[in-house]
C-alpha cells in the first residue's frame, strides 16, 4: 500500500464533479462551499463528493437536530457509556451491563417492505454486539396506513415477516412492541427496532481507532453494490421516484448475522482487536472516519483490496456500499493471524484494508491512486449546523380546540368499536411471527405492558417496552413527548421494574417546514423533561426526519425505548386478571380527559383537543407504588391505562394473555370517585399516570396505605369475577356489561380477520 | 456413571445453550460440539439443537445433514446410541434419514411461535421415560418449517409400531388451532422403531426452569439422563 500524499485524482471513467452533480448528491451550496474550502479551493473527486455526502447527511450529521439533541440529560450513576457509540450502555448490579439501542429503518420500508424492515433489525443488532454485548431481546415499533388500503396491508405483511424472519434466525427473542395504525403513516410507513444485549461491564469496548500503525480489517460479507446511498437515500423527502430507489434498499442475509455475532463476540474478549464497528447506514465511509475522527487519528483505506461480489466496483461504490453483515475492525499488525483464525472458526474472511496513520487525513486508495484525500475530524464534524426555525402552525392551534361534533355514543358499542380498532386490537397475528422464547430466559413475552428476560443465571431481570402515543405528540409536542416517556417508564414499572434510562427513535417530517421542526424541539424538550424528573438519562438513539411523502408529513412519532431492572425476577408482575375474587383497584387520578383520545379519534373521527397534561411527580410516586408493590408480592397483575382509558384496560384484563385459554369477568362500581366525571370521561378518557391493578382481597389496605405514602389513591372498584364471565361496570343506576368471550374473540380477531382480505400478497 | 451429552453446534444453531444447560441441570456431562468434528468424543447421547443451520437457506436441515459430523452420529444412532433432534435438528434428521418424513413449510405459510399442548404417545423413548404414557404437557414451539409429511404407508406404519412420540392435541377453550403447521395426524414428533433416535418439533429446552414459569421440559431432559424428577412423574 502506497502512502502517496499526492492530490487525489479522479478514478478512471469517474463523471467530473460539476453543479450538477453536486446537487444530485443532496448538498446545499453552504455545504459545497464549505467542503471547497476543506479541500483549499480543489474540486473534489466524485469519491469524495459521495464520502461528504454521505457524512453530511442528516442521518449521519445531525445538522438539523445537534443543538436540541444536545440537551437531554445524559448522565446518572448508571450510566456506563451515553450517546456517541454504537449503543448506550447501563449499569446492573453484580458486575453486568445492558447496551440497548433504537434505529429507524423507514425509508427503506416504504419501497420494499421485508427486505427494509430486516436489515432494520440486521443493524440494531450489530450496534448492540459490537460494544461487546450478546443480544437478549429485540422489540419494534411499526406504523401503516389503515389496513382498508392493500398496499398497506401489503406494506405491514412483509415488514412483520420480515422483522420476523431475521430476529428468529439469529436467535434473539422478541419480546415487545407496538404496532399502529393512522393515515399519516399510509405513505411513509415506519419501522424502528430496539436491540438489548448483556455483557460484564469490563468488557465494554468502544469504536475508537487508535495506535498509528496499526491495520483496518474488514470482516464478515463481501462489499456489492446494494444500499449505495442509503444514507441519504433517508435523509429526503419520500416522492413518486422513490420506487425507484429500491435497489439502494439492502438485502439481508441473518445466518452470516449469527456467525458475525459469535465472531464479534470472540474477537471482542480474546484482546485481539483494538476497536469494531458495523457498516451500517454510509457503510465502509461512515464506520471508517467516525472510529479515526473518535480516535483522533487519520486513516488509509485500499478500496481495490475490500473483496467484493463482483469485479469492476468502484471506489465511489465500494465507499459508498450499505452491503449487510460487514464490521471493520482495528487491530495491531502482529494479531492479524490470529484475528483471521478466530474468523475462520465462523467461516468468515477478514481481510486487511487499510491502517491508522498520523497525518489526520481521511486517504482512500485504489490501485495504489490516491482517489480522496479529507482532512479527517471537519470530514465528520464539519457540516454546518442548522437551527431552522420552529413555529407552530395555526393548523396545530386550531386542532388543540376541535372537538367531535358528536359525543353519544353506547358506551357497549364503543367499547366493542374499540377493540376492534387495529391499534388498540391484539396483536397476536403479528407477535405470534417472532419467536419469544429462545434462549430460554423469557420471562414475560409480547402481549403485556412489557417484556422482561432473566438476566443470565442470576437473579435479576430487565424489563423492557417501546411506546409512542403520536397523536398526544401531535396535538401537543412539548405534554405528548412528556407522556411518551411517562407511558414508558409506566409500563417497565406494571412488571414490577424500576426504569433505568431511554434510547429514542425521533420520527418526523421535513425539518426545513418551521411547523414540523417545532414540533421536533418542543417533544424533545418534553422527552428531556420527563428523563430529567424520573432519572432516566437519554443513552442514545437515532433521529430520522423527512418522513414526508406526497401526502403529507407522518405525525411526529418520537419512539421511546426503555429499560428496567427487575431485583427479583421471580416477583415479575403480568398484565392480566388470573384470579377469582381478587380485587381490582385504580391508581391515579381520574379527571375524565377526552382530548386527543383513542375515542375521539377511532370513533368519532377527531383528532382534536389538547392531550391528557402529564404530571411527572405524580408519574415518579406511581413507578415507585408499582415497585414497591410488586417486591412486596402485593400484585397479582398490573396494566397501565393508555389508548381507549379504562374501559379498555378493564376489558384487556379480563381478556387475558395471547395464548389464554379462558377470560376472567369482572364487576366494577365507579360510584363514589371523581363524581364530577361524565360517563364517557370515565370510560374512554386518557388521563395519563394511572395504572390497573388486581391483588388477592388481603392486600388491598397494604397497596392503599402504600399509594398514599407516595400520594396517590389507589381506588378500590370491584372483583375479578368467573372464568368465562361478564365484565359489568356500574355507576349509580347505570350498567354496562359485555360478554368476555366475546370481547375476547372481536380483539384477536380484529387484525387477522382484515389481513385474509384479498391484496396483503400483491405487489 | 453421568450420562455424557454432545450438544452439536452448526453453523446457525442458536438453542444449543439453552439445551446445553438444561442436559446439565439434569445431572448430564454436556458439551458442545462442532459440527467439524469426526468423532463424538465418547459422548452417550447425542442432541441436534433448533436453529437455523446454514440460515434453512435451501431447505431446513438440508445442508446440515451434509456436515462432517453427521457420518459420527449415523454410526451412534446405528450402534443404538441415544440421538435427539429438536425443532432444526429434528430437519436435520429427517434430511439424513435417520428419521422417516420430512418437514415442510407451515401449512399457513408463516412462521408460528406460541405454546402447544402435546400428548406423550410413547414413553419408551431415550427422553420421555419418565412421563406418564398419555400425559399432555403445554411446551413453546417456534417454527416456520414444521408440517410433518410422510405418504399414507410410512404414516400408517409410524402408528402401527408405535413411533408417534408427540402429537398436537385440541386445548378446551382455545381460539387457535391446536396443530400449528398442519402436520399430518397432528405429529409433533416421532422416533425409529427402537426409540432411540428422537425427533420433535416443540423446545422442551425453554420452559426447564422455574423462573420462567414452568419446567415441565426439564422432565425430557431428565429422562434423557435416566435421572428421577425432582417431583412425581409429569
Amino acid at each position: 500500500m502506497t502512502s502517496a500524499a499526492s492530490t487525489p485524482r479522479a478514478f478512471p471513467g469517474e463523471r467530473p464533479v460539476t453543479e450538477a452533480v453536486v446537487r444530485e448528491h443532496k448538498l446545499n451550496a453552504r455545504e459545497y462551499e464549505a467542503i471547497l474550502a476543506l479541500l483549499d479551493g480543489r474540486t473534489p473527486t466524485l469519491t469524495e463528493l459521495g464520502i461528504f455526502s454521505a457524512l453530511w447527511s442528516e442521518h449521519c450529521s445531525y445538522k438539523h437536530t445537534k443543538p436540541v439533541l444536545r440537551r437531554f440529560p445524559v448522565e446518572g450513576p448508571q450510566v456506563l457509556q451515553g450517546p456517541g457509540e454504537n449503543a448506550g450502555v447501563l449499569r446492573l448490579p453484580e458486575g453486568w451491563a445492558v447496551a440497548f439501542k433504537i434505529e429507524s429503518h423507514n425509508h427503506p420500508t416504504a419501497v420494499e417492505p421485508y427486505q427494509g424492515a430486516a436489515t432494520g433489525v440486521g443493524g440494531i443488532l450489530r450496534d448492540v454486539f459490537t460494544m461487546g454485548a450478546r443480544p437478549v431481546a429485540l422489540l419494534n415499533s411499526l406504523r401503516f396506513g389503515p389496513l382498508d388500503d392493500p398496499r398497506n396491508r401489503y406494506l405491514f405483511a412483509g415488514a412483520v415477516k420480515g422483522v420476523g424472519d431475521y430476529g428468529n434466525c439469529v436467535g434473539v427473542p422478541t419480546l415487545g412492541g407496538e404496532v399502529v395504525f393512522a393515515p399519516g403513516y399510509a405513505g411513509n410507513p415506519l419501522v424502528n427496532a430496539m436491540a438489548v444485549g448483556l455483557l460484564r461491564a469490563e468488557e465494554l469496548i468502544t469504536a475508537r481507532a487508535q495506535g498509528v500503525g496499526n491495520l483496518l480489517l474488514t470482516v464478515g460479507a463481501r462489499t456489492g453494490r446494494d444500499g449505495i446511498h442509503g444514507a441519504s437515500f433517508a435523509s429526503e423527502d419520500l416522492s413518486a421516484e422513490s420506487e425507484a430507489r429500491r435497489p439502494q434498499v439492502q438485502v439481508g442475509d441473518p445466518f452470516t448475522e449469527k456467525l458475525l455475532l459469535e465472531a464479534s463476540l470472540e474477537l471482542i474478549r480474546s484482546g485481539t482487536i483494538v476497536a469494531i464497528q458495523d457498516m451500517g447506514a454510509a457503510g465502509l465511509t461512515s464506520s471508517s472516519a467516525e472510529m479515526a475522527a473518535r480516535g483522533g487519528v487519520g486513516v488509509e483505506l485500499d478500496t481495490s483490496a475490500v473483496p467484493t461480489r463482483e469485479a469492476g466496483m468502484t471506489p465511489y461504490e465500494i465507499m459508498l456500499s450499505e452491503s449487510q453483515e460487514r464490521m471493520l475492525v482495528v487491530a495491531e499488525p502482529a494479531q492479524v493471524e490470529a484475528i483471521r483464525a478466530i474468523c475462520q472458526r465462523w467461516d468468515l474472511d477478514a481481510t486487511v484494508v487499510g491502517r491508522v496513520t498520523d497525518d489526520g487525513r481521511y486517504r482512500i486508495i485504489h490501485d495504489g491512486v490516491v482517489v480522496a484525500s479529507i482532512p479527517g475530524r471537519p470530514l465528520v464534524d464539519g457540516c454546518p449546523i442548522y437551527e431552522p426555525e420552529a413555529r407552530e402552525s395555526a393548523e396545530a392551534v386550531a386542532r388543540r380546540s376541535r372537538t367531535p361534533s358528536r359525543d353519544d355514543l353506547d358506551p357497549l358499542e364503543a367499547l366493542e368499536r374499540l377493540l376492534d380498532a387495529p391499534t388498540i386490537a391484539s396483536k397476536r397475528w403479528v407477535f405470534e411471527q417472532y419467536d419469544g422464547t429462545v434462549r430460554g430466559r423469557s420471562v414475560l413475552t409480547p402481549g403485556g405492558d412489557a417484556g422482561v428476560v432473566r438476566v443470565e443465571d442470576t437473579g435479576f431481570g430487565i424489563a423492557m417496552t417501546v411506546d409512542c402515543n403520536a397523536r398526544h405528540v401531535l396535538l401537543d409536542p412539548y405534554e405528548g413527548g412528556k407522556g411518551v416517556v411517562a407511558e414508558a417508564a409506566r409500563n417497565i414499572a406494571c412488571t414490577g421494574a424500576r426504569p433505568l434510562g431511554i434510547t429514542d427513535c425521533l420520527n418526523f417530517g421535513n425539518p426545513e417546514r418551521p411547523e414540523v421542526f417545532h414540533q421536533f424541539v418542543e417533544a424533545c424538550r418534553g422527552i428531556g423533561d420527563a428523563c430529567l424528573a424520573f432519572g432516566t438519562p437519554v443513552t442514545g438513539g437515532n433521529v430520522s426526519l423527512y418522513n414526508q411523502s406526497p401526502t403529507g408529513a407522518i405525525d411526529p412519532t418520537p419512539t421511546v425505548g426503555m429499560v428496567g431492572l427487575l431485583e427479583d425476577v421471580t416477583a415479575a408482575v403480568g398484565s392480566h386478571f388470573t384470579t377469582e375474587g381478587d380485587a381490582i383497584l385504580l391508581i391515579g387520578r381520574t379527571a375524565g380527559h377526552l382530548g386527543g383520545s383513542a375515542y375521539w379519534a377511532e370513533l368519532l373521527d377527531c383528532v382534536g383537543g389538547p392531550p391528557p397534561p402529564v404530571d411527572l411527580e405524580a408519574e415518579r410516586g406511581l413507578q415507585e407504588v408499582l415497585v414497591r408493590a410488586a417486591a412486596g408480592r402485593l400484585l397479582r397483575s398490573a396494566h397501565d391505562l393508555s389508548d381507549g382509558g379504562l374501559a379498555v384496560a378493564l376489558a384487556e384484563c379480563c381478556i387475558g394473555g395471547p395464548w389464554a385459554n379462558a377470560t376472567f369477568g369482572a364487576t366494577v362500581d365507579l360510584a363514589r370517585h371523581a363524581d364530577a366525571v361524565s360517563d364517557l370521561g370515565w370510560l374512554f378518557g386518557e388521563d395519563a399516570g394511572r395504572v390497573l391493578v388486581s391483588c388477592a382481597p388481603e392486600h388491598v389496605a397494604a397497596l392503599q396505605a402504600l399509594a398514599a405514602e407516595h400520594g396517590h389513591g389507589a381506588h378500590y372498584l370491584g372483583l375479578v369475577g368467573p372464568a368465562e364471565g361478564e365484565l359489568i361496570i356500574r355507576r349509580d343506576e347505570r350498567r354496562w356489561q359485555w360478554s368476555t368471550r366475546r370481547l375476547r374473540a372481536i380483539h384477536l380477531e380484529a387484525i387477522p380477520r382484515r389481513m385474509a382480505a384479498p391484496g396483503a400478497a400483491e405487489e | 456413571m453421568t450420562i455424557r451429552v454432545a450438544v452439536i453446534r452448526f453453523p446457525g444453531s442458536n438453542c444449543e445453550s439453552e439445551t446445553l444447560e438444561a442436559a446439565r441441570r439434569a445431572g448430564a456431562t454436556a458439551e458442545l460440539l462442532d459440527y467439524r468434528a469426526t468423532s463424538l468424543g465418547g459422548a452417550d447421547v447425542v442432541i441436534l439443537p433448533g436453529g437455523f443451520s446454514y440460515g434453512d437457506y435451501l431447505r431446513s436441515g438440508a445442508i446440515a445433514r451434509f456436515a462432517p459430523v453427521m457420518q459420527a452420529v449415523r454410526a451412534h444412532a446405528e450402534a443404538g446410541g441415544g440421538v435427539l433432534g429438536i425443532c432444526n435438528g429434528f430437519q436435520v434428521l429427517c434430511e439424513a434419514h435417520l428419521l422417516p418424513g420430512a418437514l415442510l413449510h407451515n401449512a399457513g405459510q408463516r412462521f408460528v411461535a406460541r405454546p402447544v399442548d402435546v400428548r406423550i404417545e410413547r414413553t419408551s423413548t431415550i427422553c420421555t421415560g419418565l412421563f406418564r404414557p398419555g400425559a399432555v404437557v403445554r411446551i413453546p414451539q417456534a417454527h416456520g418449517e414444521g408440517r410433518f409429511v410422510a405418504d399414507e404407508a410410512t404414516l400408517d406404519a409410524l402408528e402401527r409400531d408405535n413411533q408417534v412420540v408427540l402429537r398436537y392435541v385440541p386445548v378446551p377453550g382455545s381460539d387457535l388451532p391446536h396443530n400449528p403447521n398442519g402436520s399430518a395426524r397432528d405429529i409433533a414428533g416421532i422416533c425409529n422403531p427402537a426409540g432411540n433416535v428422537v425427533g420433535f418439533m416443540p423446545h422442551p429446552e425453554r420452559l426447564a426452569e422455574a423462573t420462567l414459569g414452568d419446567t415441565i421440559g426439564q422432565t425430557f431432559f431428565a429422562s434423557l439422563v435416566g435421572a428421577p424428577t425432582s417431583g412425581a412423574p409429569a
